[in-house]
């Protein structure tokens, strides 16, 4: 919102900018001001969250909802379709979680799986983003590389574990690679796709303010691509788990995807639900990162 | 201030044998033939005519973005090659980054002039004081209405200090009052900054109101129709607007206009519709009609 004097009466509709057009001065339409009381602040701040309020309440009662029935079919053990008799009950896996969080090895395979998602996504950032960046504003670039690239591309990450072995000299390396490569594709197309979509009409804008290729690439393409690019990120983010996991039950020793493997194969079952879990919350958490990311990089997005 | 009025007299635009043609899969397209016009340095002047005939396509040869297929583009008797800070454009799509405060808007052609950032921060400060927009400094475009929006541009635009300044239809998407605000505010600007302007709008009154001289175009192939001086004296209020001598300029520069769009339409309409309007005006100017 635009000035202060306006913020103040949230009920009114008029846009601030509608008011402000009429005049240079329009705090000096506004009455005088008396500080609000806590009370009416509150008051006004539940108006202007009313909807955020209701999703929060109805995510939390959605998530409890799905605890009791996850709890209902396995104390019940039902067997309707699928078989229920042998997966673990919530409090089985509470139980395993507050075990495994005093566990060292426990600790040592999420750490050890976010540091090949963050240097596998890393890698992929670094070079699908510049790189899809030049494709877009160099058309040989772009006819030299976008070839190999779809056909590379609709190879899933987990098809490349074999050839990833034979590339890379440790295992650590290959599944690094994986990540790395699941990520990398999604990240580059929306780049490019970013760039695609740069309102030519600001390319001409900063021309004709002076700007040569450089800042125009700085200025002009880099900044209207953003947020196709954290677009890409947050997908690329989504498969480098993806990737990562199945790299890690296929070929690892740690890592929370062999964690999760490992508990199967050693008949833990309330284990399996945990490694599921932290993945999932590993997941959010991680693409909680990159959209926060995006709102620091680009401020002027309202949505 | 000083930095932006350095321009003073300068922007003499010439526009000779001009013609453009656009290439497309079915052959050319003719946009404009056979274009003379000229800019006088200071001098406020439109180009009207029906849509499609080839107004943008001759603005974006004087900004620099399309090379003429024949005839010269000369800025000063220098040939005009390509886009540069010398010739400031504000587009009808309002064109502002939306990723740059409205500050950083105006400061942009300055920071690629290399200008330190606290000079072109103040310079910055004062333009938009000049626009009344210094309360939204540090707004993005996004929150602004499209008035302010289109305020922000021209300031952009005027903030390198440019020889001469381009507009293609710059108040088309705003509002009748808003409009008229910012036609006063554009003329405010002109006047102070003694900078070359071409102009070209839709808007027969506009054209009227703010030129010291108006080209008239044909229907595709665009050409010069009529060239008509607007002796109207300044400053111009709104209430001339009522004046004889406008509207006698308004009636005259309508029935060259209408004429070009029910040619642009085609010809059966064409019939119908100049039985009504009853003028003869084929191959004169309108200074000699009235
Ligand atoms: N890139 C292009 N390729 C082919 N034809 C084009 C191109 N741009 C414009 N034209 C054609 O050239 C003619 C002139 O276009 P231009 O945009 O200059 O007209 P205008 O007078 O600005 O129209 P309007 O009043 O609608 O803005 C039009 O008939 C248009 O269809
Ligand atoms: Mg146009």
């Amino acid at each position: 919102m635009s000035s202060p004097a306006l913020v103040r009466h949230p009920e009114d509709s008029m846009p601030a900018t509608a008011l402000a057009e009429a005049g240079p001065a329009p705090a000096a339409i506004a009455p005088p001001t008396t500080p609000p009381s806590f009370g009416t602040l509150a008051l006004r701040w539940y108006r202007l969250n009313r909807a955020g309020l209701r999703a929060a309440a109805i995510g939390v009662v959605s998530l409890l909802a799905f605890l009791m029935v996850w709890h209902l079919l396995t104390t019940y053990r039902v067997v309707f379709f699928v078989r229920f008799t042998n997966v673990p009950s919530p409090l089985a896996v509470y139980a395993s979680f507050s075990k495994a969080i005093h566990d060292p090895k426990f600790l040592m395979h999420i750490a050890l799986s976010c540091r090949r998602i963050f240097i596998g996504f890393s890698l992929a950032a670094i070079v699908g983003v510049p790189l899809g960046l030049i494709m877009g504003r160099f058309k040989l670039v772009h006819e030299i590389i976008f070839p190999v690239a779809e056909v590379l591309r609709p190879i899933p990450a987990i098809a490349w574990v074999p050839m990833a072995i034979m590339l890379w000299p440790t295992n650590e390396q290959s599944i690094v690679f994986i990540t790395f490569l699941g990520s990398f594709f999604p990240i580059l197309v929306n780049t490019l796709h970013g760039m695609s979509l740069v309102d030519p009409v600001l390319v001409r804008a900063a021309q004709c303010l002076g700007a040569r290729e450089r800042s125009i690439f700085r200025d002009v393409y880099f900044p209207a691509s953003l947020p196709h690019i954290f677009t890409g990120l947050t997908v690329g983010m989504g498969v480098a788990w993806v990737s990562l996991i199945a790299a890690e039950m296929i070929s690892g020793q740690y890592g929370i995807g062999y964690f999760t493997w490992e508990a199967y194969s050693l008949v833990q079952y309330a284990d399996i639900a945990l490694g599921m879990i932290a993945i999932g919350v590993l997941g959010l958490g991680s693409s909680v990162l990159i959209r926060g990311a995006g709102k620091l990089v680009m401020p002027w997005r309202t949505t | 201030m000083s930095e932006i009025a350095a321009s003073t007299s300068k922007g003499h635009i010439e526009v000779k044998n001009f013609s453009l043609a656009y290439e497309t899969i079915e052959g050319a397209v003719q946009a404009v033939t056979d274009t003379q016009i000229h800019v006088k340095p200071g001098e406020f002047v439109s180009i009207v005519g029906p849509s499609g005939c080839g107004k943008s396509t001759l603005l974006n040869a004087v900004a620099g973005f399309l090379k003429p297929t024949t005839g010269i583009v000369t800025v000063d008797g220098e040939r005009v090659n390509g886009p540069s800070a010398e010739r400031g454009m504000v587009f009808q799509q309002y064109s502002l980054f939306p990723w740059k405060t409205v500050r950083e808007n105006v400061e942009f052609g300055l920071k690629m002039r290399g200008m330190p950032r606290s000079q072109r921060e103040r310079a910055a400060r004062t333009l938009l004081g000049l626009a009344g927009l210094e309360a939204f400094e540090k707004h993005y475009p996004e929150k602004l209405s499209g008035g302010m929006k289109q305020r922000v541009g021209i300031v952009r635009a005027l903030a390198t200090g440019p020889k001469v300044l381009l507009l293609d239809e710059p108040f088309g998407a705003l509002d009748a009052q808003t409009r008229v605000i910012m036609q006063q505010i554009l003329t405010n600007m002109w006047q102070r900054l003694k900078i070359s302007v071409l102009f070209v709008t839709h808007d027969i009154d506009e054209a009227i109101f703010l030129s010291d001289r108006v080209y008239c175009m044909t229907a595709r192939p665009g050409s010069i129709k009529a060239e008509i001086p607007i002796p109207l004296e300044r400053p111009r209020q709104q209430s001339m607007m009522m004046s004889s001598e406008f509207l006698a300029l308004r009636r005259g520069l309508m029935s060259l206009i209408r004429e070009e769009s029910l040619k642009a339409m085609g010809g059966e309409i064409n019939d119908m519709g100049m039985q009504g309007l009853n003028i003869e005006l084929h191959g004169h100017s309108l200074a000699d009609v009235i």
